[in-house]
């Protein structure tokens, strides 16, 4: 039995900012879902399902806040699902709606993620009570810190990469109307100037506290065939997970990353990342996940990944873009993030992507992680359907 | 569809079904060792080690360990090593089960490891699950559980659809029946009590439980080799209905019948049916949205009033229903789990062994 081939063919965010105090959280989920029914041109009749991903109900302090968000989103009547996958979700949500199309249980399902941190606060709900974790662990960053540390002793980078990250990403920011921090004012000796959080995380190399919500239409060939613009086609899409804490673990280049996307690739029959991707979108949270993940990605060697940082590869003009919309170090929605690399990577090869478009860009990959480098989930898609 | 015939979907069955003995309280283990001995167990009735698994869906709630995050820690249970292909819903594990059906469905992966728990027991549940109401207008009032079962109770006696003797004895065949079943808490002769809130009484109401469970799905031929009867899902569907309880008819549940309607229910009759009802009342309403009438067994296992633990008691359902096909005790059953308050979200599988 062949797959159903599955399009994306419509697209709405939310203006990411740091409180939405204007609206609920279902008037944020509601906003950017009826963006993307406008841009499919379809209408609540047309949607048969709907999957809805976030970060830890902590982080709002609602408990299956689906339950509650079933009538602002038009699911009354119909199924809804609800996934978590940490940091991930975003890019898990998407996937699991792709595969209903995919696996023809229903032919127009709309996917949403969301965050809305000002309800409540992120760095305790990432906080866990002794004994679950050990003191002095707070929030992701000090979790995340020591295996940059590690990354930049194992390869070798001149400390310089992780502030060009940041400098580049806020900078294509400015081109995305969507994302949070729009500094009109950003220059690379002010990034490197920003105070020390996590040595050798400095302030401005970190993602900010969003609220926001993405959505995105999903639906068949038929579906495909009567959207207004163009879709955007799955090419190939996995998740990966392995355990927290392990003697063999690589907190550097996670194997669950590696896995999954050699799983991606194959699917989409890819044979050089290098060459057959045009961009990607990245979940980049702190800026030296960029050299990190392009390593693990295949798009570098081992130890290489910020010589093409360095090189300019990555700028929104290089030969390999990557966070033209500015990443996750310019909006961080936690739950919706993953989600909007994957619908960053739909625009990107329908052509839809504005002021940070990439010229002919036709192969994009959208990438998620979450928990302690655990869980990843990832998507590649195209201009042109697949093949099969 | 453009004009062609659609593929027909391969065949997914229930292969193994594994649980714990259920209990008011584990505080003495964390959820990984809760869950390890049960993972072991489903794996060894099919001979599957972790790493033949294709795909691999958990089913859990951070609120009830109290902390965010909480699955990640069971994922240790598993063995995630090599990387396995997982993924986690916060839902009830029989919405684990539907996300594992539809992987399979795509052809990605032949086998499936479904597993979901909880602990109820490490807060107070009745106010936990308050969490969980519309955060703005109606969580602020802490209205429990066993509240808002009440209301939907107190509107069935008004409907005239029950009474409080045709409740009572719903509890005492649920927990008579429960005495054949090892993995229960709540057995035998239990008094009805008193009111916890009217109309429901002690006996209405499930125990507060903790525990966990698992289920091996397989596709096609796979399924036959693993499984001597696999129990195989001709159906399975969900439905939510509005959240607000101003907006819905307590007495019916329409999105359960919805469900039902989607996963075949009604095109032949179940001779069993495993069903979610937490409380005595909610059997009531299920049975008729769910058209099961005298000759179906309803919850052989004592169902929810016996067992309850929260994010894993829907799941045990759908293997409650399975183990009895495997054992041939059925040839067509139902099972039903639900999630929110007074069954907004309902989902129903129909499993059926191969004819005899």
């Amino acid at each position: 039995m062949s797959k159903e081939p599955v399009a994306v063919v419509g697209i709405g965010q939310t203006r990411h900012v740091a409180a939405r105090r204007d609206v609920s959280i279902a008037g944020l989920v509601r906003e950017a879902a009826q963006r993307a029914l406008r841009d499919a041109e379809v209408t609540w009749a047309d949607v048969e399902a709907v999957v809805i991903g976030k970060a830890p109900d902590f982080f709002e302090g609602v408990m299956m806040p689906e339950l509650y968000l079933a009538d602002a989103l038009g699911a009354v009547g119909k199924p809804m699902l609800r996934v978590h996958t940490a940091g991930s979700v975003g890019g898990s949500t998407a996937l699991v709606a792709a595969n209903l199309v995919a696996a023809r249980v229903h032919g127009t399902v709309l996917t949403l993620a969301f965050e809305k941190q000002s309800e409540s606060n992120a760095m305790w709900g990432l906080s866990l009570p002794i004994p679950f974790q050990q003191p002095l662990l707070a929030g992701a960053g000090g979790f995340f810190a020591p295996h940059v540390r590690a990354y930049i002793r194992r390869s070798g980078a001149p400390g310089t990469v992780g502030s060009l990250v940041a400098y580049k990403d806020r900078c294509n920011a400015l081109k995305n109307p969507y994302a949070h921090l729009h500094e009109h004012d950003i220059t690379l000796e002010k990034v490197q100037a920003s105070p020390m959080l996590w040595d050798p995380i400095r302030y401005s190399e970190t993602c900010p506290s969003s609220d926001g919500a993405c959505a995105m239409v999903l639906t068949g060939r038929a579906g495909a065939a009567r959207s207004p613009r163009p879709p955007a086609w799955l090419l190939g899409g996995a998740m990966r997970s392995e355990p927290t804490l392990f003697a063999g673990k690589d907190f550097v280049s996670p194997q669950a990353g590696k896995d999954c996307a050699a799983d991606v690739y194959r699917q989409a029959g890819i044979a050089d990342p290098r060459r057959d991707i045009d961009a990607v979108e990245m979940y980049v949270p702190f800026s030296w996940y960029e050299p990190m993940w392009l390593e693990n990605l295949g798009f570098a060697a081992e130890g290489e990944g910020w010589k093409l940082t360095e090189s300019g590869a990555t700028a929104l003009d290089g030969d390999l873009p990557v966070n033209m919309s500015g990443g996750v170090l310019s909006a961080n929605p936690i739950g919706a993030s993953g989600m909007i690399r994957f619908a960053e990577a739909a625009l990107q090869v329908r052509g839809q992507a504005g002021a940070h478009q990439v010229e002919g860009a036709r192969r994009v990959l959208g990438h998620a992680y979450g928990g302690g480098a655990q869980f990843f989930s990832m998507w590649l898609v195209g201009s042109e359907p697949p093949d099969s | 569809m453009t004009g062609e015939e659609a593929p027909t979907p391969r065949d997914v069955a229930v292969v193994a079904f594994a649980q714990t003995e259920h209990r008011r309280s584990t505080e003495e283990s964390s959820e990984v060792e809760m869950l390890m001995p049960v993972l072991h167990e489903v794996l060894a009735r099919t001979g599957l080690k972790a790493a033949d698994i294709g795909f691999t869906c958990s089913g859990s709630s951070d609120y009830l360990a109290g902390r965010a995050f909480s699955f990640t820690l069971a994922l240790d249970g598993v063995g995630a090593w090599p990387p396995i292909s997982e993924s986690h819903v916060e839902a009830d594990g029989a919405w684990a089960l539907y996300e594992a059906w539809t992987k399979l469905l795509t052809t990605d992966a032949d086998t499936a490891l479904v597993y979901s728990y909880g602990t109820s027991s490490s807060g107070s549940i009745r106010d936990v699950l308050t969490r969980q109401l519309d955060p703005y207008y109606l969580a602020p009032l802490w209205p429990d559980a066993v509240a808002l079962a009440a209301l939907q109770a107190q509107a069935l006696v008004d409907a005239g659809d029950t009474d409080e003797t045709a409740l009572a004895a719903v509890g005492a065949r649920s927990r008579a029946d429960a005495t054949a079943n090892p993995h229960a808490q709540l057995t035998g002769n239990v008094p009805q009590g008193d009111y916890v809130v009217r109309p429901l009484r002690t006996g209405d109401c499930p125990p507060v439980s903790d525990g966990a469970a698992a289920v091996i799905l397989a596709a096609g031929e796979r399924a036959r080799e693993l499984c001597e009867r696999p129990a195989w899902i001709r159906g399975i569907d969900h439905r939510i209905e509005a959240h607000a309880l101003g907006v819905r008819d307590l007495t019916d549940s329409p999105s359960a019948r919805l469900a039902a309607e989607h996963a075949g229910a009604f095109e032949r009759p179940v001779d069993t049916a495993e069903l979610h009802a937490p409380f005595s009342s909610q059997e009531v309403i299920l049975r008729k949205a769910l058209r099961l009438d005298g000759s179906v067994r309803v919850n052989p296992s004592g169902g929810a009033l016996a067992a309850n633990p929260v994010m894993a008691a829907g799941l045990i359902r759908i293997g409650e229903a399975a183990a009895r096909i495997h054992s041939g005790e059925s040839d067509r059953a139902l099972a039903h789990a639900t999630s929110g308050p007074c069954l907004q979200q309902n989902l129903v599988a129909v499993l059926e062994g191969d004819p005899r």
